[in-house]
Formats: C-alpha cells, structure tokens, sequence
C-alpha cells in the first residue's frame, strides 16, 4: 500500500504595533466605533497620497533580521487589485516582486530532531477592513463595511514548503510566534486576529520528489484549529487519492464546529491580481547603516537565550525551552534566580507550580501576584530550613492569593518548621509507640513502613516537623 | 492578440457586464491599443535598467504620529446607503 508524505508551507499575518497605520496618520487602536479610525487616505478617496510610516519599514527589517532574512537593498510597494469591498480603493497596498526581505529559516523542534524551516518572504501590506452581516449571513442580501482596520500595517512571513506534519506546522507556527514576541512589533493574539494563519497543503507518496497539487486551507482562528485542520485535510487528500480521484487546486475554509474543511472559491479568478508598482508611493533604497543599527538593537533571542541555560544555569534542554518560549517567563525565571541561584529548583516552581496557578487564572506572567524576588525569598526560606518543602506549597499558593511575601505569611500562619529535636523526638516516640506493626515491618525490611511512620509524624505536628530530622531520629531508633 | 475571451475575464474581474455589442468594440479598440503601445518594443532596452518609478526621489517616510480622523458622517457622507454608522455594501459571494 503507498505511504504518504504531507507537505505544509504556512502563509502567517502579524499585525505591527505601530501607534497610526502603514500610508497615513489614522490611529491603529483597536475597537472604537464603527468608521471613527479613518480619514481620506484610509478610505481611499480620490486625489489622497498615501506616505509610509517608517516605523513600519523598521519593524518589518526588525522581524526580518530576527527571523535570519536578508533585508533587500531596493524595496518597493505594489497594488494587488481585487474587486471586493474590504477594501475601498479596489486594490490593496503590498509588496510583490521586491518584498523587504527574503530567504530566512527558523528552527524548530519535532520529536527531538532539530529541522530547520525556511522562510521565502516577508513584505509589508494593509490589512483590509472589516465586513459585518446583518441576521443570517447566507441569506441577507447586504454587508456592511468598518473600516478602522483598513490600513493597519501587516507583515506577512511565507514559509517554504519544508514542514512535513501538522505537528511541524504547529510547532513552526508557535517558534514564529515566539520569535516575533521577542522583537516586539506585534502582540501576535490569534484570538483577537493580530496572528493569522493560512496553510497550503498536498500529499505526495513517500519518497516522491515533485509535489502534489495543493490546497490552501484558511479561517484556522487558533494553534489547535491550525494542527485540527492540517490533520483533517492530510487525511482527506489521502483518501481521495486512494480511491482514484484528484485533488483540485482550491481555497478551502476550515469549520471549526464541524471540524472539516469546505472549498471556498476557485482559485483562478481570486488569484488573479493583476499587481502593478504603486504609482503614488516611491521607492525604498535601505541603508545597510540602519540595517545594522536594527540588528545590534535586536533582543537575546529564544534560540541563544535557550542555548545559554543549558550552557550557564545547567538546566535540561527542555527547561531552557519551556522557559524561554516568552521574553516574559524568561525574565521572570532570570530575576528569580538572582536572587536564589539554584537554577533547577527556580525552573523546577516556575515550570510547575507557577505556570500551574497562572493557567488556572488567566493571570499572564506580568501580572503575576507572585514578583520573582519573592518566589526567590520563598526558596531561600526552605533552604534555611525555616519552612518545609510542603509547607512551602501552601505558602505558595497563599502568597498567589495575596501578594503577600513568604515571611510574612509563614510568620501569620506560625508555619515555621519545628526542628527542636527534643519536640520531634517526643513525637516520634509515641508514634513508634502506637503502630507496633509498621515498625515490625519496617525491622522486617519493608522501606515503605517507614514513610508511613514519618507521615504520621507530620501529620501530628501538622506539617511542621522537619522532615529530615524526623527520618533521621527514626533511624537511630529503629 | 486580445480575444473575446479575455475581454470577458477583465469585465468580470471588474465587475462589468457587457452586451455583445461592447465586448465587440472593446475587443477591437484594446487591441488597437496594444498595437499603438507595441512601437515600444522597438526601443534597445539591453542596458536600461527597471523603472519601478518614474520621480527621481526615495525614501520618502512619515513618522509614527496619530493625527486627526474625520467625523463619521463625513467618513459617511459619500455613501449611497448606510446602516448605523456602516457603509451598505451588496454581499459578494
Ligand atoms: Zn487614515
């Protein structure tokens, strides 16, 4: 039976975090009332001039260098036509055949193996404005048209063919995402559509090397969507193939609620552009001088600041990763263990604990109640044997609630570790006393009698008893 | 050569709809057009380089400022039809 290969290449939109749009001075804030965040430029009245922000130009060469693209010396803006009113000019403003930059990678990480994944392009657009439906969108006769989003700079990053999975197109899509993140020229929000992601698809059998005829699937509106989509429209190609037919070249839609894919328009009339250089908007000749400027301003990025936890703090690969995945959690981690420099057992809370409580209360790792000097105080105290490891859970998960530092609770509580040997040996001596049998069991060489003894130790001290000290006066007496 | 055919794909591109009549005549005057245009393919382009542009200038930017939007009813004020603060457009399909 013929095995099949999957090819994905994925087509990502992020929005950049400039304060006015790409080719005039209207406000890229989001919301407001409908048509409220525009002017003549925006609303493509005749006789306006459109004129590049700058800032656009610099942070698209900001992602670019991150993303390892080489930015163009000669760039220049093209109108792509098309007649439908998400757009009041008929056509919209991007970059054709001399996009800003070209031939990037990024790498990622499958199942242990590294793959590097090639970028093709990144080139700056407009985003278009917004259609809303009146009732039922299959049967009202009208759209209607806010343009506030009408002109908010894009840049749209088109990988090459090279992801062979939809768990590659994830994980690619998320190291992109990252990347971005680091630079700080867009927010990269899937939900609220300053991320966006189209993919194109084909199989082919194994070891084939021409490609199959592909799809393009888009409306995958999150990560999950994206993996969900990718893995239904794989399997429906296969299937089609297998039972004889072919696969049409076509844009496809995916139904999150019905989890499918369904074919949208043909691809003939919709890719047919017709782009021509943009008249009123002159060339751009890039300064190497401020290419290098942008790069030397360029942040730590996930790859090197991965690499260096391994490398300075000795922490696993996968640590590093997790850790790094946002500039935030980094910095976080980092602040933490300034002030305990046990690396592994800052990540070891930051990783569990920490990202347990914030998940479960949509609190991002900025606002989180716990500042990383206090998780740092918080570490300190178990090491000093003030408090013990499980006490320090509660304290934890109480400074979470609270904001309070560790001391301060630990002192409210009267949580501080008993480690007075004459109290814990009064203690272990009665409970020794009380269960004969799991101390006979114990001598008889069952380990597990122990840990049983020792929990009932803690359990009459409430948690407070050293549990060291408690192992230890056990020994000497058993 | 410019067919019948293409001139139905421009006018669908464009959203026109053309009698027999106009697809005629515009088939015969875009080509009359082409032709005109084709005294260029005479010139020696070998060393001229792309024109992307036709003004001596680049680099021509605006900084990252927010002005003034326009009032609503005047961002509204050509429309044919509104709802609320919406242009009405037909639903394109
Ligand atoms: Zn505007």
């Amino acid at each position: 039976m013929t095995q099949y290969e999957t090819v994905i290449g994925l087509e990502v939109h992020a929005e950049l975090k400039t304060r006015s749009k790409i080719f005039c001075d209207s406000t890229t804030e989001f919301g407001g009332d409908p048509n409220t965040h525009v002017c003549p430029v925006c609303l493509g009245l005749p006789g306006v001039l459109p004129v590049v922000n700058k800032t656009v130009v610099e942070y698209a060469i900001r992602a670019a260098l991150a993303l390892n693209c080489r930015v163009a010396s000669f760039s220049k803006f093209d109108r792509k036509n098309y007649y439908y009113p998400d757009m009041p000019k008929n056509y919209q403003i991007s970059q054709y055949d001399l996009p800003i930059a070209e031939h990037g990678y990024l790498n990622i990480e499958v199942k242990g193996e590294v793959r590097k994944i090639g970028i093709t392009r990144l080139h700056m657009e407009e985003d278009t404005g917004k259609l809303v439906h009146q009732g039922n969108i299959t049967t009202t006769p009208f759209s209607l048209v806010d343009y506030n989003r009408a002109g908010v700079p894009l840049i749209e990053i088109v990988s090459d063919p090279d992801m062979r999975s939809p768990e590659e197109a994830y994980e690619y899509l998320n190291k992109l995402k990252a990347i971005i993140l680091y630079t700080g020229v867009s927010d990269c929000k899937m939900e609220e559509g300053s991320l966006r992601c189209d993919a194109n698809i084909s199989v082919r059998p194994a070891g084939s090397q021409e490609f199959g005829t592909k799809t393009e699937i888009k409306n995958m509106n999150s990560f999950k969507a994206l993996q969900k989509a990718l893995t239904y429209e794989a399997e429906r190609q296969i299937k089609v193939l297998k039972e004889g037919g072919r696969i049409i070249q076509e844009t496809r839609t995916w139904d999150d609620e019905q989890g499918i894919t369904l074919p949208m328009r043909s691809k003939e009339y919709a890719h047919d552009y017709r782009y021509l250089p943009d008249p009123d908007l002159v060339s751009m000749v890039i300064d190497r001088e401020w290419v290098e400027e942008i790069k030397r301003s360029l942040p730590e990025l996930p790859d090197d600041r991965k690499e260096r936890y391994v490398r300075e703090y000795g922490l696993p690969v996968y640590d590093a990763m997790v850790l790094t995945n946002t500039r935030e959690l980094a910095d976080y981690f980092e602040d933490c263990v300034a002030v305990y420099p046990n690396a592994k057992t800052v990540s070891n809370w930051v990783m569990g604990d920490l990202s347990r409580l914030l998940n479960a209360s949509v609190v991002g790792i900025i606002n989180c109640p716990i500042k990383p000097e206090q998780l740092g105080a918080l570490l300190q105290l178990i090491e000093k044997g003030t408090i013990s490891g499980k006490i320090a859970k509660t304290v934890f998960e109480e400074m979470f609630a609270t904001g309070k530092a560790a001391e301060t609770i630990v002192k409210e509580k009267g949580l501080v570790q008993i480690s007075d040997e004459g109290a814990i040996t009064a203690i272990v001596e009665e409970v020794i006393a009380k269960n004969q049998k799991s101390v006979d069991d114990y001598r008889a060489g069952k380990e597990r009698a122990l840990s049983f003894l020792v929990g009932q130790v803690m359990k009459a001290s409430k948690g407070k008893a050293n549990p060291e000290l408690v192992n230890r006066l056990f020994k000497e007496r058993l | 050569m410019i067919t019948e055919k293409d001139v139905d794909h421009v006018a669908l591109l464009a959203r026109l709809e053309l009698t027999g009549e106009d697809k005629e005549m515009f088939t015969r005057q875009l080509n009359d057009i082409l032709e005109h245009f084709q005294s260029l393919q005479r010139l020696d382009t070998e060393k001229v380089q792309p024109t992307a542009h036709v003004l001596p200038l680049k680099n021509i930017y605006r900084e990252d400022r927010v002005g003034e939007h326009i009032p609503r009813d005047d961002a509204l004020a050509n429309c044919p039809d509104r709802v609320d603060n919406y242009f009405k457009v037909p639903k394109i399909v």
